[in-house]
């Protein structure tokens, strides 16, 4: 394979905690080398700024919600199609991009990881078909367990065991990359049209609470090993005054060590805690809360948060938490679409405009860049939009530029029709801190890489690392307007994938080599789950057991299978 | 001893079996019995083994008469009418996997095509419906453990789709349906007085093409509101009636068909039955669920639209993915005669087309891409014969409710058959050649000068 030497560029990268000085970065086969021979491809990245390429940890970007919001929004694509070039497909769409355009557009940024956020395991195929036509990103699923009825049964009895050899399976059939909860309890009462908002809220029929779902997947994960951590949407999400709930989904972690080869340090991730920070008891009072959430945040390193940080934009939302997008579209009356899936989970899909000109939109958007700015170790809290649900993943060099620039984002705080109420209820105002590159370079490579299990591979430029490198044009040691700084994250001089260059200029030039991560957990045998497997899929399903493991070059051409053993 | 495939999926309807069996031969080359099928899947099972089969490629001559030709030569005339036209329709995709859907969208990136499925004729009013208002809805095993009413809306399962009503709607007993059908109320609505009718608890036989004023009577009702003393021919109590089951229940849904996509109203009949749905989450739990006909036409939507962003109707002819029914629809296309040459593709537009339509396929270069002959093959410059997909060949297929299964392949085709995958991608490989052959700048001349 190809030699390729990136020559004398600022670098910026935690994992060997090199921040800023100029160094040479190597690539032989495909990974970060020493040195190379004088034969290699030599990049000048002088005056230029280089990163690990970008780990996307949570985001909507494949699989039956996200094709919906696509199929019922064709006014999404108006404008924005393009025809391929140069062996390139043909893209389109905004905020809920085709395949194609969707792994385009994460390269494009340098982003060269991402992890679907929620998988309903009967859809798994349909997911993996979806990440298969996503080019160049490496890219695994996050199957949902919160709302399955096999988690509800085995935890409501406390067998723990069960709980980790069902996940296993469960992993195995989907091919799924760790334990996904969304909304626990509620989506299973969203069967009924009801929900959980608080964590002891019992969920009908199976009376067991969120709280004992939550604490029994936490140890189940643990059980196993798993390189991820239990990845959490709390209940009561989106409503004025859920902060509480937050904080009591928050402690249900207390008390649980992390056990685990990876590295991996925290027992639960909480995603898009922008949806989770919310004060106040109606739209009229409601406020940030984000002071409150964050410094429990900043005293637990048991926790890893991402932000989901609206930008701002007309955008379509989705989620496994059913309930909740029936309560948006009362809300707002746009068009709903709903999914709930037999034994598993749900899903909604609701168009949403958050205007600059609607005071809540506003304090939302203050909300995410607070939550990025109040924390203090960027190594545990990761940026993030919950593609689509707080605005596209194209946006992120927006976000950059608001949380690396105070003067950026006084402007756009002071240009808001309610700035002084937004000021008011707020905190962004009073903050001046700005990110720095090298804590970009945590927040978005490092940290996400970490906190997924995988920091020997992904987002680091240390010998052995995969090779997976973005060069920017901004030069961090010449004075910068916010513009330019936007400008330079949006499409990147160069990007490399695994040791093959896919984007020039800003321009992609290569479909790449995408993998499938999942992760392989070897559990012992457990008799009684595969006898209780059995029997609800004879009884319940609508396919047979035979029918539903995802397997086949046709579902995943490149696997990339994480081992993990939990024989023990 | 005949050997038996277990957990096959069944090539007809929208309902995609997945529960079949099939007893083969022991060479593995014939179907000898089918087993759990409802009459009209197992009749497709076993007419793979039919002694008057077409295995090879027929090309129609200036007689009318038909001459056998090679694979080789199919593929030949197959690239060069895709590279000679300047706008190729690429119609069907509902009999053949999402593998062979994705290649025909290469092939369309690469000559400008414009791609339709045959919902155009069947269920697109529904995904424009969908466009406008969105859609409540659920898997089918969710019916199964959870619905206690169930309303069939111009569709009559009992012929259309055999075993919806044992397998997922009416009869089965799930996790919180443990009485089976004595514990669901059945409303049926429908002109006809249909062998679905005569099982329903509440039969609403309803004037033809008044779907919309019975759907708007439906909503006044669900909000307690005053109606006529009839509306679409139903007595209000009726109606009252009905809405009262529905809203007693705990969870219910509406399966419609082409009774309501079809007929006068088309789109907005959707609308107005996915408002009733939305209203009536307002009391109670409700999904909605169009009856897809092919068994994945579904899937073809499922891929155009990450692929692409549109569920039907894609037209690649600018470049660039554009959707506008109405206009890139393949009936409006063929009857403005903007088209110069069609492949027909897992499907039979020779059956479902109007004469006028039809009559323009015979007109332009044509290729049709189906198992057996039909009324389309025999009016296409070239039919071509290939495997049965989902019995000689596997691969992903999406029911009704958008759930993916794997097909299974479950006999080997007749000797020499290629499948449509394996023809579609030799087509594409071939096309790729040509226009690599042929100076980019000579197409686009000849083009210009309407050549």
């Amino acid at each position: 394979m190809a030699e390729y030497l990136i020559r004398n560029g600022f670098v910026f990268d935690p994992v060997s905690g090199v921040n800023g000085d100029r160094k040479d970065i190597a690539v032989k086969d495909g990974k970060i080398v020493e040195s190379v021979s004088p034969s290699a491809k030599v990049f000048d990245a002088a005056g230029k700024t280089v990163m690990a390429g970008a780990v996307e940890i949570h985001a909507h970007i494949a699989g039956p919600k996200v094709n919906e919001g696509r199929n019922y929004r064709p006014e999404d694509k108006l404008f924005n199609a393009a025809s391929g070039v140069g062996g390139m497909r043909t893209t389109g769409g905004f905020s809920i991009p085709t395949t194609f355009k969707t792994g385009y557009n994460y390269a494009k940024m340098g982003y060269t990881t991402a992890i679907e956020a929620a998988m309903p395991p009967l859809y798994a195929r349909h997911v993996h078909e979806e990440i298969r036509d996503t080019p160049i990103i490496d890219e695994g699923a996050l199957p949902v367990f919160g709302n399955n009825w096999f988690v509800l049964e085995y935890l409501k009895n406390r067998e723990l065991e069960n709980t980790a050899a069902y996940i296993s399976w469960l992993l195995r059939a989907s091919k799924g990359y760790g334990v996904k909860v969304v909304n626990p309890g509620g989506t299973e009462a969203w069967g009924w049209g009801l929900n959980c908002l608080t964590v002891n809220d019992p969920v009908p029929y199976f009376d067991i609470t969120p709280a004992q779902i939550v604490r029994g997947l936490i140890e189940a994960n643990e059980y196993l090993g798993l390189p991820h951590s239990m990845h959490i949407h709390a209940n009561n999400l989106g409503n004025p005054g859920n902060y509480t709930t937050t904080l009591d989904t928050f402690r249900l972690a207390e008390g649980f060590k992390a056990n685990n080869r990876f590295g991996r340090e925290q027992t639960m991730h909480h995603t898009h805690v922008q949806f989770h920070s919310y004060g106040g008891d109606t739209w009229g009072n409601f406020e940030s809360k984000s002071d409150e959430i964050i410094d429990y945040v900043n005293t637990h390193p048991n926790l890893t948060i991402d932000t989901g940080n609206v930008t701002l934009d007309e955008t379509t939302t989705m989620t496994a938490d059913g309930p909740f997008e029936h309560h948006l579209t009362e809300l707002n009356h746009l068009k709903w679409a709903n999914v709930d899936v037999e034994l598993e989970t749900a899903a909604g899909i609701v168009p949403y405009v958050y205007s600059p000109d609607i005071k809540v939109c506003a304090i939302q958007w203050a909300i995410g860049l607070e939550l990025g700015l109040l924390a203090k170790d960027p190594m545990r809290c990761f940026i993030t939009t919950d593609h689509p649900n707080a605005g596209p993943f194209t946006r992120y060099p927006r976000i950059i530029k608001w949380l690396m620039s105070k003067e950026a984002r006084e402007e756009r705080l002071n240009t808001f029709k309610h700035a002084e109420k937004v000021i008011g209820a707020t905190l962004l105002h009073g903050i001046d801190r700005e990110i720095t590159f090298y804590e970009l370079a945590q927040m978005t490579r490092a940290g996400p890489a970490k906190a997924l299990g995988l920091k020997d591979v992904y987002g680091g430029l240390a010998p052995g690392m995969e090779a997976d490198i973005a060069v920017y044009d901004i030069n961090p040691e010449s004075p910068f307007t916010p513009d330019q700084l936007e400008e330079a994250f949006s499409a990147a001089a160069l990007v490399i994938k695994t040791g093959l260059p896919v984007v020039e200029n800003g321009v992609v030039i290569n479909n790449g080599n995408k993998r499938t991560l999942w992760v392989d957990a070897k559990v012992n045998e457990n008799p009684q789950v595969m006898r209780d497997v059995e029997e609800k899929f004879l009884k319940y399903y609508s396919v047979t057991l035979n029918n539903y493991e995802v397997q086949g070059h046709h579902y995943i051409p490149n696997p990339y299978a994480i081992q993990v053993d939990a024989t023990q | 001893m005949a050997k038996t495939v277990t957990d096959v999926t069944c090539p007809f309807c929208g309902s995609l079996c997945d529960d079949i069996e099939v007893q083969v031969s022991d060479d593995g080359t014939k179907v000898l019995e089918v087993f759990n099928a409802c009459a009209i899947g197992a009749a497709k099972f076993l007419h793979t083994a039919a002694k008057d089969r077409v295995t090879r490629p027929r090309m129609r001559q200036e007689d009318g008469s038909y001459k056998e030709v090679s694979y080789d030569e199919a593929i030949e005339y197959t690239a060069h009418m895709f590279v000679n036209s300047k706008k190729p329709l690429m119609y069907g995709w509902s009999n053949t996997n999402c593998e062979a859907q994705s290649v025909g969208h290469e092939i369309a990136e690469a000559t400008g095509g414009i791609v339709d499925n045959t919902a155009t004729v069947c269920h697109g009013p529904s995904l424009i419906a969908i466009q406008d208002v969105g859609i409540p809805s659920c898997t089918l095993g969710e019916i199964k453990n959870r619905a206690d009413v169930v309303l069939f809306w111009g569709c009559n399962p009992a012929h259309a789709h055999p075993r919806h009503l044992s397998k997922y709607s009416i009869f089965p007993r799930g996790f919180f349906t443990g009485k089976g059908h004595k514990g669901r109320k059945m409303i049926v609505v429908d002109p006809r007085n249909t062998d679905t009718m005569k099982l329903a608890d509440v039969p609403l036989q309803l004037e033809q093409g008044r779907d919309y004023e019975l759907l708007s009577a439906f909503r006044v009702a669900i909000r307690g509101e005053e109606l006529p003393e009839k509306v679409a021919g139903i007595p209000r109590e009726k109606i009252y009636e009905a809405v009262e089951v529905m809203k007693n229940g705990r969870f219910g849904v509406i399966f419609f068909g082409m009774g309501v996509t079809q007929s006068l109203g088309k789109n907005h009949n959707i609308d107005n039955a996915i408002m009733v749905t939305k209203d009536m989450n307002e009391y109670t739990k409700f999904a909605i669920i169009a009856m897809r006909g092919h068994y994945n036409v579904t899937g073809s939507g499922q891929v155009m639209g990450w692929q692409w962003g549109f569920p039907f109707a894609t037209d690649l002819s600018r470049g660039f993915a554009r959707y506008n029914p109405g206009e890139t629809t393949s009936n409006d296309l063929l009857r403005r005669r903007e088209v110069d040459a069609i492949m027909v593709f897992a499907s039979d537009p020779g059956s479902h087309f109007p004469i006028s339509s039809v009559r323009e396929i015979a007109k332009i270069p044509s290729v049709a891409v189906v198992p057996d002959i039909n009324p389309t093959t025999e009016i296409s410059k070239l039919h071509v014969p290939v495997a049965v997909n989902a019995i000689e060949t596997g691969g992903c297929c999406y029911r009704m409710d958008n759930v993916p299964i794997d097909a299974r392949k479950v006999v080997e085709p007749p000797e020499g058959m290629l499948t449509d995958l394996e023809f579609l991608t030799r087509v594409r490989d071939r096309i790729a050649e040509l226009k690599a052959q042929a100076p980019a700048g000579v197409r686009a001349s000849a083009e210009a000068v309407g050549a």
